[in-house]
This record gives structure tokens, sequence and C-alpha cells, in this order.
């Protein structure tokens, strides 16, 4: 006889199969301890001038070259790691709850609360993404200013809805399931039989969207500071970064081009992720 | 159920979505603190001017009736007048208009032209090298940022070669063709990874269909199979992704409109949100919403056209 397992939420991970999974842990884990340590890992100073090494090129003092203020990219790639990946990470996670709870609470429920929910989703869809994100900005800045917390209440506002369609799909899927019918014999309250029971169930396509859903907010975030709506200089940020660089294209293309690789590495790790949890998903985990 | 009764009930889907759409746009505008009389007018803001435009405009009035307001000039084509350019909104709106469905259209055949053969040999090739390097490539495009993508272009082929114009937009249709060759190809670099995926994967499931099976059986050559069944299963999976993704590209013209400085809808929503001109954000956000829904609304006609086994009755 086995002894009974312990139920676990994520079930353990397999290496065979997984090497995109893995390899996406890897380069966003890389990001974060480079991020992290920055200070320890860069003797230089992110946004202190240096003008006497201005638009120096790539090389073993300065890995990714200087900008026109004489600013070692690497350590303002790495510092602004820091900004990006918190955005990418915040401006996917709070839409991903509001959209969870308000697509399962609209699936489950249906009625008044499911035509509400799905009416506002169709409209904010009709309007394209950063079309929706840079009008409300536009609006925010008038009271809460401009840049990052204007951006940051948009994406709040406007980017639930994806969740909340992908969610509200599952849900409706899971509550003709005969676990649910148990559970109402069973006498469970609505909160405990959707968050407990049909949301486990419900979660994972929401988990997988998310990873892409980072990777599109860092490049909205990335974007707007690149647009002059975002973060401003001198703070390190990738697209400010590259706007900045703009300039200076055929003396320096390293100032331009380097974050924008840097966006295209931690996209590709999550990315990477989202593909192996997809994957574990086809294989029926 | 028939063709028009089909399109009847498409458009009147669409009803409920316009009248949300009007009431999110007319609320984000009154949203914002400060009075529209005192903005239009500048300079010659004296009290009284205010008040009388105030009044004109119907601004004193309940926000019910205001609304009302809105939609009545909305349908007779008043989108209001601009705060900086000092003329109505839609006279703007027009003026730019078409850079932006050049742009679009050209960014669609573009990456139309891009993912269909790269799906195909990845699907023919499965698992194989040519459809690892097709993979690697669209999550390429897919994760680099569209203004970088725009720059690096710039920077190889208008700055280093000097065979592609830097920016604008030109004065005839060759020439438009020319000048949009960079900021369409950006757009498609974006949109053609949201395609290859599901066109590989649909590409992958008609190869094993009865049918090809069927025509293969028959002797049918294989460049007919593939043209033929295969393509012509795919074109109309194309055109839905690509009505689904309209969305997307309009936002991609936004960002890459302002790095070529083509004078079209996008870039003079970044200039209006720079100079805080609200009615032509307004009028651009309704603008831009409203080319979405007639992009899917075509697409979901020219699908039932094309796929005659899509029931009308669903």
């Amino acid at each position: 006889m086995q002894t009974p397992q312990r139920i676990r939420v994520f079930p353990r991970l397999r290496i065979s199969g997984q090497w995109n999974l893995y390899a996406g842990l890897a380069v966003v884990g890389m990001m974060l301890f480079l991020s992290l340590l920055a200070p320890w890992i860069s003797p230089y100073d992110p946004v202190q001038n240096a003008l006497s090494v201005a638009l120096k090129a790539p090389s073993a003092a300065h890995w990714l070259g200087t900008d026109n203020f004489g600013r070692d990219i690497f350590t303002r790639v790495i510092y602004a790691a820091r900004l990006d990946l918190q955005i990418g990470l915040i401006a996917a996670a709070v839409p991903m709850v509001i959209g969870v709870a308000l697509g399962a609470l609209a699936g489950y429920f249906g009625g008044w609360l499911d035509v509400i929910v799905m009416r506002i989703v169709d409209v904010t869809v009709s309007i394209p993404f950063l079309v929706l994100i840079l009008s409300l900005m536009a609006i925010l800045s008038q009271r809460v200013g401009s840049g990052l917390s204007s951006m940051y209440i948009a994406v709040f506002l406007a980017g639930w809805t994806a969740y909340a369609r992908i969610i509200r799909a599952e849900v409706l899927v899971q509550k003709q399931q005969e676990y649910v019918l148990a559970c109402k014999v069973l006498g469970y309250g609505h909160a405990r039989i959707i968050f407990r029971h049909i949301l486990r169930n419900a979660i994972t396509p929401a988990i997988v969207f998310a990873m892409s859903d980072i990777v599109m907010c860092i490049l909205l975030a990335s974007s707007l500071s690149f647009l002059g709506l975002g973060v401003k200089p001198p703070t390190p940020e990738w697209g400010a970064m590259a706007a900045e660089g703009r300039n200076f294209m055929l003396q320096a293309w390293w100032i331009t081009t380097m974050p924008g690789l840097a966006i295209g590495v931690t996209g590709l790790g999550f990315s990477l992720i989202g593909d192996g949890l997809a994957d574990r998903i086809d294989q029926g985990d | 159920m028939d063709y028009t009764s089909y399109l009847g009930k498409r458009l009147a889907q669409l009803v409920p979505v316009l009248l949300g759409l009007t009431v999110v746009v007319f609320l984000m505008i009154h949203s914002i603190p400060g009075n529209t009389a005192d903005a239009l007018l500048g300079d010659k803001g004296t009290p009284e001017n205010v008040a009388r435009l105030t009044q004109q405009l119907g601004l004193d009035r309940p926000l019910p009736v205001q609304y009302l307001y809105f939609v009545k000039n909305l349908v007779s084509g008043d989108l209001g007048q601009s705060y900086r350019y000092g003329q109505p909104v839609q006279a703007l709106l027009a003026a730019r208009l078409g850079p932006t469905l050049f742009l679009t259209l050209y960014a669609v055949g573009l990456s139309v032209l891009i993912s269909l053969p790269l799906s195909i040999l990845a699907a023919v090739r499965q698992n194989r090298w040519p459809d690892l390097a097709v993979r690697t490539l669209s999550l390429g495009g897919f994760v680099m940022p569209s203004y970088w993508v725009a720059l690096m272009l710039m920077l190889l082929f208008s700055i280093k070669l000097r065979i592609l114009p830097l920016s604008g937009y030109g004065r005839s249709i060759p020439d438009h063709f020319r000048y949009l060759l960079l900021p369409a190809f950006t757009i498609a670099v974006a949109q053609a990874p949201v395609l290859i995926r599901p066109l590989r994967a649909k590409i992958l499931a008609t190869l094993r269909a009865d049918f090809v099976m069927t025509a293969w059986a028959k002797g049918v050559p294989a460049s007919r199979v593939m043209l033929a069944h295969v393509l012509r299963n795919s074109l109309i999976s194309t055109i839905t992704i690509l009505g689904v993704n309209i969305g997307w590209m309009l936002g991609g013209a936004v960002i890459v409109e302002t790095v070529f400085s083509v004078p079209g809808l996008g870039s003079l929503l970044i200039e209006a949100i720079t100079k805080r001109d609200y009615p032509v954000v307004q009028g651009l956000t309704l603008c831009m919403a409203a080319m979405v829904m007639c992009m899917n609304l075509i697409t979901d006609l020219v699908y039932t056209v094309l796929d005659p086994r899509v029931d009308y009755g669903k």
C-alpha cells in the first residue's frame, strides 16, 4: 500500500521535455540577480555624468560602452532592470488578480453581473490597447501627475479584461463538472466553491497568459518612456535609454542597441517560461 | 438563416458596444479638471466670453443632457474643436487618416507575405531545423520593442546603406510604398509571430485532415495539394487572426509613426497628448475604436463568404 500523497497546488516539475521552462527561469533569474546586485557588480554610478569617457565603444572597462554623458551602459542596463522587471510584474499581477476575480464571479453567477462585466470587456477590447492606455494616461496625468503612477493606474483599469475573458470561459466549463455539484451537495458556500475548487482548475491558462502579459507590460512601459510619456531621464529605464541614444545612432549605435537587447533577453526568458508551462498543460498534468 | 439577416444580427450586436464606447469616452474627457470653454478661448478668455461659450456648448447642463448633446454631435460628424490647432477635430482626423490606413494595410500585406511561407515551411518540416528557426525568429519578433526594431532598420537601411528614406510619407503612391516600407515592415515583424504560431498549428492539423489524405491518394501533385487545399484553409484562419489583431497593429502604428515621422493618426495622438489637446485625444480614441470594429465586422463577413461551413445561426 502506498501512503496517500500530499495534494500539491503545483505538481512536481519534471525535467524531461521541460528545457524551455528551465531555460526561461534561468534567464529571468539571471536578470533578477544582476539587477538586485547591481551596486556590487558594477563599479560605476548609473546616473552620475563622466563626460571625459563619453561615447566610448564597448571595451573591457565598459562592457557595453558609454553614452553621451559618459555613463556606463551596462551599469544603466542592470539598474534599469530593477525598474522594468518591477513594472512588468506589478502591471501584470494586479490586473490578473482583478480580472481573475471578476471573470470567475461573472462566469459562476452569470446574470446581470456577467452582462455588466462582459460589456465592459467588449468596449475595452474595441479600443486598441496602446491607444486606450495613452488616452487614460492623458486624463490621469491631470490628477495623479504624469509618468509611472498614471501608467500603473491606466494599466490596472484596462489590463484586467484579458484575464476576465480567459477565466470566465474556463469557469463556464468547470461549473458543469461533477465535483462542483458534489461541493454544492456538501453545502459549501459559493466563495469556497469558486475560490478553492473551481479556480484551482481554471487558473492555469491565466498563468500562461500572464507570462506573455509581463513581456507586453515591459514593452508597453518602455515604449511609453521612449515616447517621453513614462519614466523620465536620467532615471535608468530601457525605453528612455533607447530614446536618449537616438541622436547618436551614427557615432554610438550601442546606446540605443543595448537596452533593446536587454528587453529582448528578458522577454525571451518570460516567453520560454510561458511556453514551458503551456507544454505542461498540453501533456495533461 | 440567410446572409442578410446574419448581417443584420451582426450589426445589431455592435450597438451596445458603440453606446458603451461613447459613454466611456464621454466620461473620460468629462473627468478632466478645468473648463473646456476656458481652454478653447485661451487668451481671449474674458469671464463674459467664457460664460457665453459655456452656454453655447451646453456645458452648464446636467451630465446626461451633455451626453445626449455629445452623441447628437457625433452622429452629425462633429467631434468638437481642437484646443491647439484651431480646427474642428474631424478635419484633423480626416487629414491624418490616409497615411495610417495605408500603413496598416501595407503592414497587413507584409505580415501575411512573411507569415504564410514561414508557417508552411515550419509545418512541413515540423520539429526539424527550419521549424526551430522559424519558431526562434518569431519569438524574437514578439519580444523586441517595435521602436527599437524601427531604429535598427532605420540605422541599417536609411543611414548606413542609404537605400530607403529616413522618415516621412512622400507625395505619390509609389512614394508612399517606398517611404512606408520600413514602418510597415516594423509592424509586420511584431505581427508575424502572432500569425505564425496559430497558422503553423492550423497547417499541421490540415495536413492530417481526411480531404488532404484523399488528395494525396488521388495522386494530386504536391504543389496543388499545398495551394488548393492546405493554403486555402489556412488563409481563412489568417483573416480571422488578422481581424482580432487589428487593434494591436494600430497600437504599433502609434509608435512606428512617431519614430518615422509619418503624418498619421498615431503621431497625431502623441502630439495631442503632449499638448493636452483633449478633444483630439477623444476623437482619435473613438476613431481608432471605430476602425477596429469595422475591421472585425469585415473579417467576420469575409470569413462567412470564404468558409461555407460557417453556420450563420450561431
